[in-house]
């Protein structure tokens, strides 16, 4: 006991963090908990667990051991003092904005978002009468003129869908805690991989484990992690700090400090949501995070060459990639992406609407498929599919653009990718596809 | 500026993993100061998990009797064993003079839970050859080492491949 803990490296902990060795089989994998109880072993142990005196297994729906794996790996690598997984990235975000706020809370969100969370937070607004003031994260004063007495978080993407704008995470961490409330970080593009937004002062990271996290299309997940550094006895978060009728009067933030919020989010919020992930599901986010490093370093190479090749095309007006040279974020990038900025980004053909549905048709080894952060390259068309029903000025104003096509680049050969995207490009341009 | 995640800043000298974990593991008998006798208050839960990992607990509260079944002493200097760790939930200005009663008595650690932070008392404490941990939980800590936090999704920064 004499030698000195080791910090052990990002990819040791991709493999290992998280998990042992079973002590009672020996199996080397995580087992797959399948379960929905667990067997007390008195009437004492049953009430501790229940009181929260005791860290035991209780219920699925609660807690796991296959998803707490999951939970510690994610927090471990994010710089967390934990995590809560829940069924989906929605779902996870959902939760911890009803564990946050309150009704006349007001929150300040980036505009540029993925539109599910755009729909939800508009949904949410009404249903819990919270206020939103949408923020242009591009502008250095955009966050400071949105916050108000009532905001109580600050919420943005670390690389925006479908944009690819870069969040300056410091900025917006000292607005927050100006007014004494939570930057909360969507870091499903970038994974704690490229980028760690509780090292630059977010206070909790919030992730579509769908994506990269599991990283072969699979699963459908999400889950917060906590930096365990925001003070949530400031005065302005009582659901946190005061006792709460939700758990017999405990007082979450005083009990088990810088785990309040993780406690309440598990056994207050998951507890009532129901939205649990299944442990066969937790079990393939392991195997996803295992590779998460070698795969992201495919992810960003293969991305940037085809963001390159693209821009020297004809038919093609504008490549919206955030790590090229000319690209309004390259010193965000720099600065906070120094690895790479993700392989998600989107594109401009020049013939709009129409062209980008002959690209769409023409194209034979992409995926034309509504989802990111596969090992597959995917590709979307945002105009004839999810903003089919918006006008060319409500496009516009929503920040996609008729002839805009999202790609996330997978895995495969860069040749080959380019070879399906230069058939895609002679097609919307209304030439003769080569064979 | 990233920020370092490590604790509040200074506080570092008395937060070592090195230390914590052999107070965790040598300790028999934890004297908790301002135990509480409410079941909704973090020292009652601290209490509650030591004892139930083969603790014993020593109670130190002027204003109770009995507190999970044990006999309450109104300070330190009452206490008629010898303690291992002093385990403080008091309002930090309260340190320094349990800093000084917890070297009086010849205890070996002394242990500020979260958010008791007192630079005196730590001085105090040190001075007198006391291990000192501050801002940090004891239970937590034992639970991280030996314990079942990680079910719950929690960092325990193990990392291993060896069976144990």
């Amino acid at each position: 006991m004499d030698e000195e803990p080791r910090e052990f490296g990002f990819n040791t902990r991709s493999v290992h963090a998280g998990q042992r060795p079973d002590p009672y089989t020996g199996a080397s994998a995580t087992p797959i908990y399948q379960t929905a109880g667990f067997v007390f072993e008195d009437t004492e142990s049953a009430s501790a667990y229940f009181n929260l005196q005791e860290y035991g297994n209780v219920y699925s729906r609660i807690m796991n051991p296959t998803v707490g794996a999951f939970e510690e790996r994610l927090a471990n690598l994010e710089g967390g003092v934990g995590a809560v997984a829940f069924a989906s990235g929605l779902a996870a975000q959902a939760g911890l904005f009803f564990a946050l706020l309150e009704p006349g809370d007001r929150i300040a969100v980036a505009k540029a978002l993925y539109g599910g969370s755009t729909a939800q937070l508009n949904h949410l607004a009404r249903k819990l009468q919270i206020g939103v003031d949408w923020v242009d994260m591009d502008d250095p004063d955009g966050w400071r003129r949105a916050v108000t007495a009532d905001t109580k978080v600050l919420f943005a993407e670390t690389i925006a869908n479908p944009g690819g704008n870069v969040l300056d995470i410091g900025l917006a961490a000292a607005v927050a805690h100006e007014v004494g409330a939570p930057l909360v970080v969507d870091n499903t593009f970038a994974t704690p991989y490229l980028c760690r937004p509780l090292e630059w002062g977010a206070d909790l990271v919030i992730h579509s484990a769908t994506k990269f996290i599991a990283g072969n299309g699979t699963t459908i997940a999400g889950a917060v992690v906590d930096s365990g550094m925001f003070d949530w006895s400031n005065g302005r978060f009582p659901s946190i700090a005061e006792p709460s009728s939700a758990y017999h009067g405990l007082r979450f933030h005083e009990t088990f400090g810088v785990y309040g919020l993780l406690m309440k989010l598990r056994s207050e919020t998951l507890r009532d949501f129901g939205a649990v992930l299944a442990p066969f599901n937790a079990f393939l986010l392991l195997l996803g995070l295992e590779s998460l490093a070698v795969r992201m370093d495919r992810h960003v190479a293969n991305a940037l060459a085809v963001a390159e090749w693209l821009r020297g095309q004809a038919g093609v007006e504008a490549v919206r990639h955030p790590a090229l040279a000319d690209s309004p974020y390259r010193g965000l990038v720099d600065r906070y992406l120094p690895a790479g900025a993700g392989s998600v980004f989107s594109f401009d053909l020049e013939s709009g609407r129409e062209g980008g549905r002959r690209f769409i048709e023409a194209l034979s080894l992409w995926s034309h498929l509504a989802n990111v952060g596969d090992t597959k390259s995917l590709v979307i068309h945002p105009a004839s599919t999810t903003h089919r029903q918006l006008s060319d000025e409500e496009l516009a104003a929503s920040g996609v653009a008729s002839g805009t096509v999202r790609l996330s680049v997978g895995l495969e050969d860069v040749d080959d990718l380019v070879w399906d995207l230069e058939r895609g490009l002679c097609a919307s341009r209304g030439s003769a596809v080569p064979a | 500026m990233r920020v370092t995640r490590l604790g509040r800043p200074g506080m570092n000298e008395f937060q070592d993993r090195r230390a914590i974990q052999e107070i965790v593991l040598k300790a028999r008998t934890v004297a908790i100061v301002g135990l509480s006798a409410s079941e909704l208050r973090a020292s009652n839960f601290v209490g509650y998990y030591l004892q139930r990992h083969g603790y014993r607990v020593v109670p130190v509260n002027p204003n109770e009797e009995h507190v999970l079944g044990e006999q309450v002493y109104p300070s330190l200097r009452d206490v008629p064993e010898h303690i291992d760790v002093v385990d403080v939930f008091r309002d930090p200005a309260a340190v320094p003079e349990i800093a000084r009663a917890a070297v009086a008595v010849g205890a070996d650690a002394l242990w500020l839970q979260f958010g008791v932070v007192s630079s005196e008392g730590a001085r105090i404490a040190q001075e007198g050859g006391l291990e000192v941990v501050m801002d940090r939980c004891l239970k937590v800590e034992h639970a991280k080492l030996l314990g079942r936090m990680h079910w719950l999704g929690f960092d325990t920064g193990v990392i291993a491949g060896a069976r144990s």
